[in-house]
């Protein structure tokens, strides 16, 4: 019984990281209706760039704003330089746009910092405390905390502000928008830069636990597209769910599904990709979507 | 009959010239390179086959797979099992392991249709990364991470005495067999690929990728043509990947990284997309960045050396992801494209001005 | 694809003299592909992008022994070693398409220090069908020592896997007798080949392993959890880790979260310093771990006078992209040693068949400066394991600390 309480936590510790990741997908699917395969290490880059203001003998409390500040003018960027040229092009143009941004970043991290895994900081405590006999560190429950707090932020950016209604409204119903005088492109712009920020708060709270590395995200992030598909692509809630569901699943299934074991944890996120796709596509929190033609 | 033939000739358009000057350089390149060398052009050909199955999904009928090495990993093990536990002859098993991967992309294809296009990316790519863990899992059939030994394929006598006679040098190489094995491999395969794509099929799936609710108030058949791709494409990918195993003489599960499918959908953009020339210089491309460019950048003296070594540490990935977001977004038809483009500006130039208007036709939309 | 047809001229040339002296062995210019009156050609293809990047820094750091060798003893019998180093990004296609390079375009005289089991898998038929030399190829994986018969140009340097699982098996059943262990392996050759000498160490006490769990290189590391709460709760006490350095800082990290403190052993691959230092950065209690060494580690202090650490530091300092602390380049300059070591013994006899004899079945090499005193490489007309001799260390107060003496497994591997 015991085992199983420890690995429910586990479970739900790793589960955090893949949300607070998925976080950032839904942002962007949000702003413009696209998956970014770069998110990932978008994340992982901007941890980099951290890591480097915080050895480099910034407080860790300083370094961490500025990041997502950093992080935040490289979205707007990209978006306006990559992006941009592309921006009304048919779906797998975008898709393969964003592929290249991905290895493109992640050679450059590779190039920049070494292949050599280094060891991330975190404000908080290894310190480990007892969940009815189950353990989990402060860390990890730092990572389950600020995913809920970048769920509320999220939650309240896009549905109680203006710019969040505009944001929305950019990406789902571009030509009226225009009309109505909204910036569409620079909404998107905006999208990115907020998605890029996001992902760097996942970057660095998941780097501590994880190893700081240019290939950190990478299966990262096939678990981020699970629990996003899981919880219903545009739903910031359903990627939090999600994420703690696919954790819990690809922790459980490993322990005690002898088919599965630990050989194909990542085979687990596959089949639940797939499987929601081709069974309910929208997901646990998605709305229908109607089919564009 | 002699005349008819004289007169066809006359009429036939560049392009066909083109064509025939192309294959003739192919059969003859192995007379004038090393065995090494033809092992090269060996790859370029068989990435050049599975581009071309990629091509006919992508380009043709709009759906996309990210997937693609999944697919060459199945044609390889189909092979190399009936190979090395059946006592097949590998000449039987390179088709063979086309049908069972094309059987198999078809099956795919049926989900696949319930997919958005950005759906369908993300679920392809999750099998992309997870194939070399999925062949690792039933270890007696894939011999697991050992993976198999495929000894290269001999030559038979005959090909072995006419290439030491042609060449008048030592007789045909294994490496230079499988040479020749893939070009024939690919001939059929472009043959096949540019009549599928100029008659009815073609024009169907070129239907649905555009107008997919016009295609269907014409009474085609929507997910019966895109399920057909899918195994089409998988088909191309799994005699692609049987002469990849064959050439390479080693499967494994490394041997499918997710690096693998990248490459793939890199040479096909690159090449250009909704093409038959595409896939070929796509599978010169596919070949050539990741293997060759380092070593090449550094031995070229007019290149500062600085350049040169930033390049040679970034390595291919950078290269790779740099060069796909340019071509998509100054070149969507990729080279073929411009090369299209550029052909047609430069006729409609000699033509003079009086036809202008009528003579030049627009360059393929943007098809992806 | 430039094309360089007249080098099959100039391969048919060399035949052709090759040819003409083979007839008298003992000759004293006997020489081969790759070798001229002042050089030797060496090829190698290793990770240096990809997911295996890491280890692409072991190729630099041999490379830098032989600058080393090269500038200050004009290289080996008058002849500089040139070392081409290929990037394989650890896939096999790669590396049979550099390998194939290497030796029919660029003509290496042998390949040395391959990284990789399937890589170097990939491409020992084909080495060995040519009769090119594979020396001291960088993987512990037994069959590279054991498959002798099949495959006699081929040989390993490192300790196999499966010794230093047997060497686990004796500590255990000399100082922990009543351990219930629980092992957490990768699940590929690597991992298998540590559990096997691990089981066949303990013979009749094999039931002392309570479970074994086994985890994928494309797992993520946070959901190691799953295997260790597992092991855990089956009450072992006597942990074993077979995995690589990432998954094995995870594993340490996440064993100390769970509160769980078994005896926990480390193969050598993953014990480096600096992993260990990762690994207690992330909280995890490493006091009292045991691991097996047989190389000097550059952050021990008790090395900071040795004579063989001050040359690797003279050495490592010729290449510029090389950490002094890493425990890649040690063992780099380490292996390139007995490279430079077979090729002196080979002499003016610098044929591909003659070195390869040396390399298989003569080395005899005590003073290797790098490894640890008294661990010798040798090999015999049966005895194909150049280095099977490793020393158990535990760690404390930050750093590793030898314990008794050199546990020898000669002989006990077929």
């Amino acid at each position: 019984m015991q085992e199983l309480i420890q690995q429910v936590v586990s479970g739900l510790a790793s589960g955090a990281i893949f949300a607070s990741l998925a976080l950032a997908l839904v942002l962007i699917y949000n702003a413009m209706g696209l998956v970014n395969f770069a998110q990932g290490e978008m994340a992982m880059f901007a941890t980099f760039i951290a890591f480097t203001l915080i050895i480099h003998g910034l407080n860790y409390w300083i370094a961490f704003p500025l990041t997502l500040g950093i992080a935040f003018v490289a979205g707007v960027v990209i978006e306006r330089v990559v992006i941009r040229p592309v921006e009304r092009a048919p779906v797998l143009t975008l898709v393969i746009v964003t592929l290249g941004l991905a290895t493109l970043v992640n050679g450059a991290a590779g190039f920049l910092f070494g292949y050599v895994p280094r060891s991330f900081p975190s404000p908080f405590s290894v310190q480990t405390i007892n969940i009815l006999g189950a353990f989990a560190s402060f860390q990890d429950l730092s990572v389950i905390a600020v995913c809920g707090i970048v769920l509320i932020a999220i939650y309240l950016l896009l549905q109680r502000t203006t710019i969040g209604l505009t944001l929305r409204a950019a990406a789902h119903h571009p030509e009226p928008s225009r009309l109505l005088g909204v910036r569409v492109s620079w909404m998107l712009a905006l999208g990115w830069g907020l998605a890029s920020a996001v992902g760097a708060v996942s970057g660095i709270m998941v780097a501590p636990i994880l190893l700081l590395e240019p290939n950190m995200m990478q299966t990262i992030i096939i678990y981020a597209f699970a629990a996003a598909v899981l919880g219903g692509i545009e739903s910031p809630l359903g990627a939090v769910v999600g994420g703690l569901i696919v954790g819990l699943t690809v922790n459980l299934a490993g322990a005690y599904v002898p088919f599965v074991g630990g050989d194909l944890e990542l085979a687990v996120a596959l089949a639940i990709i797939v499987g929601v796709l081709v069974i309910k596509p929208n997901g646990l929190f998605g709305r229908a979507a109607v089919r564009n033609v | 009959m002699y005349r008819q033939v004289q007169q066809r000739l006359r009429s036939a358009p560049p392009r066909y010239w083109l064509v025939l000057v192309l294959v003739l350089f192919f059969i003859g390149l192995p007379t004038v390179i090393t065995s090494f060398q033809a092992s090269e052009w060996t790859l370029v050909l068989i990435f050049a086959i599975v581009i071309m199955g990629l091509n006919i999904l992508v380009g043709y009928s709009g759906q996309i797979s990210l997937g693609h090495g999944a697919l060459m990993a199945l044609g390889a093990y189909t092979s190399a099992i009936l190979i090395h536990r059946y006592q097949v002859d590998y000449l039987v098993t390179i088709p063979i392991a086309g049908l069972v991967t094309g059987l198999i992309g078809f099956l795919l294809g049926i989900p696949a249709l319930r997919l958005s296009a950005l759906y369908l990316a993300l679920a392809t790519f999750a099998l992309a990364v997870v194939t070399p863990s999925l062949i690792k899992r039933p270890a007696g059939l894939t011999g697991g991470v050992q993976g198999i030994l495929i000894s290269s394929p001999d030559p038979p006598q005959f090909a072995k005495d006419a290439f030491a006679s042609v060449t008048s040098g030592p007789p045909m190489s294994s490496d230079q067999w499988m040479y020749y094995l893939s070009l024939i491999s690919a001939l059929v395969l472009f043959w096949l690929a540019w009549n599928l794509i100029r008659r009815r099929p073609g024009r169907a799936l070129r239907a649905i990728r555009d107008r997919e609710v016009a295609a269907a108030s014409y009474g085609i058949n929507i997910a019966g043509y895109k399920t057909m791709a899918f195994g089409i494409s998988a088909f191309y990918a799994g005699i692609g990947g049987s002469l990849y195993g064959l050439a390479i003489g080693f499967v494994s599960p490394d041997t499918f990284p997710l690096a693998l499918s990248f490459q793939l959908l890199v040479g096909t953009v690159v090449g250009g997309l909704a093409s038959i020339a595409g896939p070929l210089i796509g599978g010169v491309f596919t070949f050539w960045l990741p293997i060759v460019s380092s070593q090449f950048v550094g031995s070229q003296s007019w290149i500062p050396a600085q350049i040169a070594s930033v390049f040679q540490k970034a390595g291919p990935a950078v290269t790779y992801g740099a060069l796909l977001i340019v071509v998509m977004i100054f070149a969507p038809n990729g080279v073929a494209g411009l090369i299209r483009t550029g052909y047609m500006r430069l006729q409609a130039r000699l033509r003079g001005a009086g036809d202008r208007g009528t003579g030049q036709m627009p360059p393929d939309p943007q098809t992806v | 694809m430039a094309k360089t047809g007249p080098r099959l001229g100039v391969l048919a040339a060399f035949l052709v003299t090759l040819a003409a002296c083979g007839g008298s062995p003992g000759t004293t210019t006997a020489t081969d592909v790759g070798v001229t009156s002042n050089s030797i050609l060496l090829g190698n293809t290793i990770a240096q992008s990809g997911p295996a990047a890491a280890y692409g820094t072991i190729a630099n750091a041999e490379n830098a022994y032989f600058t080393y060798i090269n500038n200050t003893k004009g290289g080996v019998n008058g002849r500089k070693i040139n070392f081409k180093i290929l990037d394989d990004a650890y896939t096999p296609a790669n590396a049979v398409l550099l390998t194939k390079q290497l030796v029919e375009q660029d003509q290496v005289f042998a390949m040395f220090s391959g990284l990789g089991t399937q890589t170097q898998t990939s491409v020992r038929d084909y080495l060995n069908t040519k009769k090119v030399p594979q020396l001291f190829v960088a993987t512990g994986a037994t069959t590279f020592m054991a498959d002798y018969s099949q495959h006699n140009w081929t040989i390993g340097w490192q300790p196999p896997y499966q010794g230093e699982g047997r060497i686990y098996a004796k500590d255990v059943l000399a100082n922990h007798k009543a351990a219930k262990i629980g092992v957490l392996y990768q699940n590929d050759d690597y991992g298998q080949d540590y559990l096997k000498g691990l089981k066949d160490g303990l013979g009749s006490n094999s039931s002392m392993i309570v479970d074994a769990e086994s985890y994928d290189v494309t797992a993520a590391v946070p959901t190691l959890a799953a295997q260790l709460s597992k092991l855990k709760g089956k009450g072992v006490d006597t942990l074993f880790i077979f995995a690589t350095p990432a998954f094995t800082i995870g594993a340490l990290a996440i064993r100390t979260a769970l509160s769980w403190t078994p005896l926990t052993y480390l193969n050598s691959v993953s014990n480096p310093a600096v992993y260990m230092k990762i690994a207690a950065s992330k909280g995890a209690k490493l006091d009292g771990v045991i691991s097996v060494a047989y190389i000097k580690d550059p952050t021990d202090p008790q090395w900071a006078n040795d004579d063989g650490m001050k040359l690797y530091k003279t050495v490592i300092a010729n290449c510029s992209t090389c950490k002094v602390d890493d425990g890649f380049n040690i063992y780099g300059v380490a292996v390139a040693y007995t490279m430079v070591d077979v090729l002196t013994k080979a002499g003016s006899n610098m044929t591909r068949e003659n070195v390869r004899n040396i390399a298989v079945s003569q080395l005899d090499e005590t003073n290797n400066p790098f490894l640890l005193p008294g661990v010798v490489v040798k090999t015999t007309s049966n005895d194909h394991f150049p280095i099977t001799q490793e020393q158990v260390i535990t760690w404390s107060a930050n750093g590793w600390h030898l314990q008794g003496s050199l546990t020898d497994e000669r002989g006990t591997i077929s």
